[in-house]
């Protein structure tokens, strides 16, 4: 009788979600990671600097906009820090979500002619956003400190600051969760593509990126915080600036929806990449 | 010890014809409420059609693969061969997991690398080195298995002058001496191969099937190889299975495997009336064509070295034909389509001395030195000159003789080492 240890077969069970697989293919993650810094400012001038350019001047265009012009309120923080906190946090979720999203399309090729575990693409995609996030942290450090010591008063970071890398790790996972479903879905179904295209430019309107979670009234809170991102830039502001709403509830309510989203995700997503060569 | 390398058992493989996006959901939600509600079989299982190419289907669904059978046998190099559409590459992408088979398992133990593709995952903008280790990582190579054999890489793919250039600066022969040369270092367990040492010029296609022999020689690993260069196939396989319409039509050693493919796919006769598979105007056209020996008695098989006269009928339509402005040519190929003999009024000079409505063309061949084996002669004619839209009648495959390994140079002993040609000779000693 022969013993074989590998089998392909038209059906896997429902979590078969094979770790040590993809830990032997870790190399392939960084080289993916490494890939899209190594392209990403070839032929460039100004390289590695449009990884800031971008927050930066979105924050400028947000400041003058809802700042100045629809006067918005700010909850008393100083404009750029807190639009540019709300900014970097939401540019994280969001290109990782994009990216995500299109991973089965835009990896055809490369999925058509070779196996490896289709998750190191996902992967691969939050950790390198992942690490351009870090470095629009590192310019939110320095205009952070400028004002911590300029209007001290009014900036009062606390205990909750230990949380923060739980707040990293809940937009990594919402991003890449609702990122695989949708790629997983758009194999078959396009319309979903076009969906999320301005789906997530109108979902940054009911996260509190250009407005403070306070200046919703407080019974109808509720509702912006079913978005499970809420919580996350809320804490954020709370713990590192002193102002906004913190709640163990809220940040409670998105950790499990992370959870359930990143199961279900990965369910869909295993059953998608075997056969998705026959659909996309 | 089991000698098997790979078990495939019942394999089918289903594809929806047309545009999948139309009806998608409602097969979707027909297929849901069968298989998980009603716990019934999946409707759509049942029906498709074997995958027929040129006849048009009454059912969307086809099989491209329909109940395969194999077993591979550790260190053999398996041939797979097949018109277009017979199912290869279907195979090729079961075996190296891009696609999930529609029913059926396939077992096997070890590392499959499949080269489906040379250079995937290259990105353009990074430099030779750079995509080594990309590609490297993508066909499941380790950073450090990478670099211990970079040099081994770049020397194989012989472009260390461009290693840190971007590989789009790169011409396409210089980027599948790259890619090629990657997948032939990965040592895998299982290699499956397609077509794809197309591309690169011929040292270097000599080089990588030398490379493949040396990956089944040296380690004892299964090769699979998909070509359509029979030349390739035979001069590297051992085996050989003949795919038909998605089914295993044959496994045999590569050689009778060949022969039955050439056997099928061209059908021979020597009136060539009826023949549709001809190209040009056909205001001059070729009839029949027949072979005769020095007996003139008809005949499809000579010995090498033998007397053959070629008898070619033909009919002519062309008004005030000029014979010094016609043009007639006999070409004789081997079995891997390589021209071996040549003869025509382009090359040779001599035209014919008289055309008439009807009438006979004559060629002899005193001493017919080919080796062993079959041959295919296609017969040409243009009037004026010889580009393409002055072509009266070409047909590609207008007769096959063999020619049977003979006692040429009189020892009685038939020729084995004959190789390519016999050439006349003499010899001396001092």
């Amino acid at each position: 009788m022969e013993i074989f240890e590998k089998h392909i077969k038209p059906k896997s069970g429902l979590f078969e979600l094979n770790l040590t697989e993809l830990w032997e293919y870790r190399d392939l993650i960084y080289m993916y990671v490494k890939r899209d810094f190594v392209t990403f400012y070839k032929q460039t001038i100004l390289g590695p600097l449009w990884f800031v350019i971008q927050p930066i001047l979105t924050t400028i265009m947000f400041m003058f906009v809802f700042g100045n012009l629809a006067g918005l309120s700010t909850d008393g923080i100083p404009q750029p820090l807190f639009y540019f906190s709300g900014i970097i946090l939401w540019n994280y979720f969001s290109d990782c979500l994009t990216r995500n999203s299109k991973i089965f399309i835009e990896n055809q090729a490369v999925f058509g002619k070779v196996y490896f575990p289709r998750l190191v693409v996902p992967i691969s995609i939050t950790i390198s956003n992942l690490v351009r996030f870090l470095i629009q942290f590192i310019i939110f450090t320095i205009v952070y400190f400028y004002y911590f010591f300029s209007s001290g008063s009014l900036i009062c970071p606390n205990i909750y600051a230990t949380l923060l890398p739980l707040l990293v790790i809940l937009t990594a996972g919402l991003s890449l969760g609702f990122g695989i479903i949708f790629s997983s879905l758009t194999t078959k179904y396009r319309d979903l593509n076009f969906l999320l295209q301005f789906g997530i430019q109108l979902w940054m309107y009911v996260t509190p990126i250009i407005y403070p979670l306070n200046s919703i009234p407080a019974n109808k809170q509720w509702m912006i915080a079913l978005n499970p991102m809420t919580s996350v830039v809320e804490t954020f502001k709370y713990a590192v600036i002193g102002q906004g709403v913190f709640s163990w509830i809220y940040l409670l309510y998105s950790f499990v929806f992370m959870i359930i989203l990143l199961l279900t995700g990965i369910v869909i997503f295993n059953k998608v990449e075997k056969g998705f060569m026959d659909t996309v | 010890m089991t000698n098997v390398a790979i078990k495939i058992e019942n394999v089918s493989k289903q594809y929806r014809l047309g545009v999948v996006s139309t009806g998608t959901l409602s097969h979707d939600l027909k297929r849901w409420w069968a298989t998980s509600v009603m716990g019934k079989e999946d409707p759509y299982l049942k029906i498709g059609e074997a995958n027929d190419r040129a006849t048009k289907g009454t059912s969307e669904y086809v099989w491209a693969l329909k109940d395969i059978n194999l077993e591979i046998e550790k260190g053999d190099i398996v041939g797979i061969i097949g018109k277009n559409g017979a199912g290869k590459s279907t195979l090729l992408k079961l075996l190296s997991r891009v696609t999930k088979p529609t029913t059926g398992s396939i077992k096997y133990n070890g590392r499959i690398a499949s080269l489906l593709e040379v250079g995937t995952g290259f990105h353009p903008e990074m430099t030779g080195r750079e995509n080594i280790f990309m590609n490297g990582a993508i066909m499941g190579m380790s950073r450090a298995e990478i670099s211990d054999k970079l040099d081994m890489i770049i020397d194989f793919a012989g472009i260390e002058r461009y290693i840190d250039t971007p590989v789009k600066r790169y011409s396409s022969g210089m980027t599948v001496r790259l890619g090629f040369s990657i997948a032939a270092h990965l040592e895998p367990d299982i290699l499956v191969v397609d077509e794809v040492l197309a591309v690169g010029d011929a040292e270097f296609q000599k080089k990588a099937i030398g490379k493949m022999q040396d990956v089944s020689k040296g380690g004892g690993r299964t090769v699979l190889f998909v070509s359509h260069n029979m030349a390739a196939v035979k001069s590297l396989c051992k085996t050989g299975i003949l795919l038909a319409n998605g089914s295993v039509d044959k496994i045999d050693n590569v050689e009778n495997i060949i022969s039955l493919y050439y056997g099928k796919s061209k059908a021979i006769s020597s009136n060539l009336n009826d023949r549709s598979d001809r190209t040009g105007a056909g205001n001059f056209r070729y009839t029949s064509i027949f072979m005769y020996d020095k007996y003139d008695k008809s005949i499809v098989e000579i010995i090498s070295g033998e007397y053959v006269k070629f008898v070619i009928d033909y009919r002519n339509k062309i008004e005030d034909i000029d014979p010094a402005k016609f043009i007639w040519g006999i070409l004789i190929k081997d079995f891997y389509e390589h021209v071996i003999i040549g003869y025509s009024s382009i090359d040779t000079g001599l035209k014919l001395l008289q055309i008439s409505d009807e009438g006979q063309i004559i060629i002899e061949i005193p001493k017919m030195l080919l080796r062993g084996g079959k041959y295919y002669v296609r017969l040409f004619a243009s009037y004026k000159d010889s580009t393409p839209e002055n072509f009266e009648d070409v047909i590609d495959n207008a007769f096959t003789f063999d020619v049977l390994q003979g006692d040429y140079w009189n020892t009685g002993v038939i020729n084995r080492a004959a190789n390519e040609a016999i050439v006349e000779f003499n010899i001396y000693s001092k």
